[in-house]
């Protein structure tokens, strides 16, 4: 797969004349030589640290995610995954550190114009608007697109019209995709976790993003329905080119999945490569096991 | 949602509004006596407006506030001083005129929203009631400079036809009720109206995917607040035919908190029901206490039952049926018609051979 090679960690975070800074990374000490030119990059964080009050959810923490890959983030629980996806959609602002997006420089993203900047994302606990039909739910999704004023709205003639049109199109197509067409017109807040899950990704993507930002979409699925979910996973990236950042804790999936896996341990990157590099990197299995073991592989963490 | 109402979906959706429509502008005029208008009719569709008004806010766009009464007394009053000051200013402009009013109030006390939320913006809110109160007592010339603060409203009057007399008035209030409800009933199923519930139900997710989360918010309060104005207007033109600062206190606010709550939240027919209870509710009370008790019951002990009553109504409702009257009716008419389906369905194969 050329992914692999785009993911080798050669061309990472190694521009930054500070990495002498960031914590000794096993693997990113063995340079491996580009063979392609690598796929433009979308956004990358140098150097953040994040910190509530005293406590540090992120130290040092630099990462690039380039266009089309499907880049996973790993890690235990209160590793500082979710706020890593908080901070590039700019819920959090980072105590240090700077953040390029699109080539601009943020000191926060701000969060208002997320999607405009071509930014989607899930979150950990869902956070559908359960009053809203799984239809309108996607549909709104789409609003940035849209410019007609409240009299257009009312009236429902010209311009609102022809948006309404796109965006019931696109919420059609993406209902049809994610096979939500049983409950399109239902409350989202009245469908099982999977499904409403389902309905949060659907939504992320109605407004054709750039990149998406996955925190655990997978969590807490039958594995019949994880295995859906990857699929759509790989879809979304084969047809739309999209970004996909992914938070998982099932390590076999997030194996099968990523062109690259960056993982984090206390709020520190201790590893980022490819899949076959972090499988056999021993900073990464001693911060799954507790030990250094030659056999152990890391398993599903929960 | 989904009930298993059988025959109901089968029935398209504007009919039950239009039989509505029908029966108020057709049959109920030649129905009644004043009483009827004056005591039941009139006061339960303005109340339902104001209810209408406040769903908006509270119901759709999850902001509770207590200052409902204000905004209706800036609406009355607006009305009154366009209508007085501007010569030849025909009533339905005064109204809109006075509804704007409330608007832009409305919108100054939804500032704070951008900060404060749940509690704290409902006691914000609670200042508005106040400001209000205090700017209409403290300054009389919103008053005409009326000794007594009490002002005749003036006669209403459009395009040269006058809307006399109990019948008179309650069409004039029934016609700027149904022409607003039904802007509202457009409103909440347009893109605005799913930005308002996206707010609500969940504020953060609703700013990631680029709702405009504090103008959202500030147009809700604004619509809001102009048709909730617009009730305080008919609220004097209509119904009591005087313009005081009295009858818009914090009481009439709670009213219409308790109106949609007992009603539906964010539902429009909850707050037509929540209405009717509340106006109807007291008269039955009166008259169930006249009859059951004599004189002890005076008119001390009816207003105390009927806060004792009213209290405890809106507490069973909040336990046993959060989502109010229109909830329990839509439950009782789809068990009636599926009951009355299957009667049919059972008569007809008796005939079948
Ligand atoms: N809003 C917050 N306020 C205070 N501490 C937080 C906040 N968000 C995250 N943290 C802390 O940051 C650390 C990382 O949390 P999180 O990013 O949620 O981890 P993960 O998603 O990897 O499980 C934890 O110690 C957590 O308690
Ligand atoms: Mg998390």
């Amino acid at each position: 797969m050329t992914e692999e090679i785009l993911s080798a960690p050669g061309f990472r975070v190694h521009g930054t004349p500070n990495i002498l800074e960031a914590p000794p990374k096993a693997i990113s000490a063995s340079a491996i030589p580009l063979r392609t030119s690598p796929r433009p990059e979308i956004l990358r964080l140098e150097e953040i640290t994040l910190s509530f009050s005293g406590v540090i959810a992120l130290k040092d923490v630099s990462l690039d995610i380039r266009r089309g890959e499907i880049r996973s983030i790993i890690g235990p629980n209160g590793a500082g995954k979710s706020s890593l996806i908080n901070l590039i959609s700019g819920i959090y602002r980072p105590s240090r550190g700077r953040i390029y997006l699109n080539g601009r420089k943020f000191r926060r993203v701000p969060t208002h114009r997320l999607a405009r900047l071509g930014v989607a994302r899930t979150f950990q606990n869902l956070a559908l608007f359960g009053g809203l039909s799984v239809l309108d739910n996607i549909k709104l999704a789409r609003g940035i697109h849209r410019r007609a004023t409240l009299v257009e709205e009312l009236s429902g003639l010209g311009r609102a019209r022809r948006e309404e049109a796109d965006a019931l199109a696109r919420a059609g197509s993406l209902i049809d995709f994610l096979g939500l067409g049983s409950v399109r017109d239902r409350l989202a807040g009245s469908l099982p976790y999977g499904m409403q899950k389902r309905v949060e990704l659907a939504r992320a993507l109605a407004a054709e993003p750039a990149m998406l930002l996955l925190d655990e979409p997978m969590a807490g699925m039958t594995p019949a329905d994880k295995q859906t979910m990857a699929e759509s996973i790989r879809t979304i990236r084969a047809e739309f080119g999209t970004a996909v950042v992914l938070i998982e804790h099932d390590i076999g999936m997030v194996m099968e999945l990523s062109d690259r896996i960056a993982v984090l341990d206390y709020g520190r990157k201790i590893a980022d490569g490819t899949p076959a590099e972090i499988r056999t990197d021993p900073r990464v299995i001693e911060a799954y096991t507790g030990v250094v073991h030659e056999e152990s592989e890391p398993e599903d963490l929960r | 949602m989904s009930a298993p109402s059988l025959s109901k979906s089968n029935l398209p959706r504007w009919l039950a509004p239009l039989i509505l429509l029908g029966i108020a502008y057709g049959v109920v005029p030649f129905a009644g006596g004043s009483y009827l208008f004056e005591a039941i009719l009139t006061p339960f569709l303005i109340l339902s407006l104001a209810g209408v008004g406040l769903n908006l806010l509270t119901g759709y766009a999850g902001q509770l506030s207590l200052g409902s009464a204000a905004f209706m007394a800036v609406g009355a009053f607006g009305a009154f001083n366009f209508n007085l000051r501007i010569q030849g200013l025909p009533i339905p402009v005064s109204i809109v005129l006075a509804g704007v009013s409330a608007a832009l109030l409305g919108v100054a006390f939804g500032l704070p929203s951008l900060r404060l939320k749940g509690f704290y913006l409902a006691i914000s809110t609670l200042a508005a009631q106040f400001f209000v109160q205090w700017v209409l007592t403290k300054f009389g010339w919103f008053s005409n400079n009326s000794p007594s603060g009490v002002i005749d409203a003036p006669a209403l009057q459009v395009l040269g036809i006058h809307f006399d007399g109990p019948v008179g008035r309650y069409l004039f209030a029934l016609t700027v009720v149904v022409v607003l409800t039904a802007l509202v009933a457009r409103l909440v199923k347009t893109r605005t109206g799913h930005q308002f519930i996206a707010v609500r139900d969940h504020e953060l997710a609703a700013r990631v995917i680029g709702v405009p989360v504090f103008r959202t918010k500030l147009l809700a309060a604004a619509i809001s607040s102009f048709i909730i104005g617009v009730a305080g207007a008919l609220w004097a033109f209509a119904y009591l035919r005087t313009v005081e600062v009295a009858g818009f206190n914090l009481d009439r606010s709670f009213q219409i908190v308790f109106l949609i709550i007992i009603g539906g939240l964010a539902s429009i027919r909850g707050a037509f029901f929540g209405a009717a209870l509340i106006v109807v509710f007291p008269l039955l009370l009166s008259r169930l206490g006249a009859f059951l008790l004599g004189g002890v019951f005076n008119s001390g002990v009816l207003e105390m039952s009927q806060h004792i009553f009213l209290g405890a109504l809106i507490i069973a409702f909040l336990i046993a049926e959060p989502k109010g009257l229109v909830a329990l009716w839509d439950r009782l008419t789809a068990r009636a018609a599926a009951l009355f389906l299957s009667q049919t369905r059972k008569a007809n194969t008796d005939i079948v051979p």
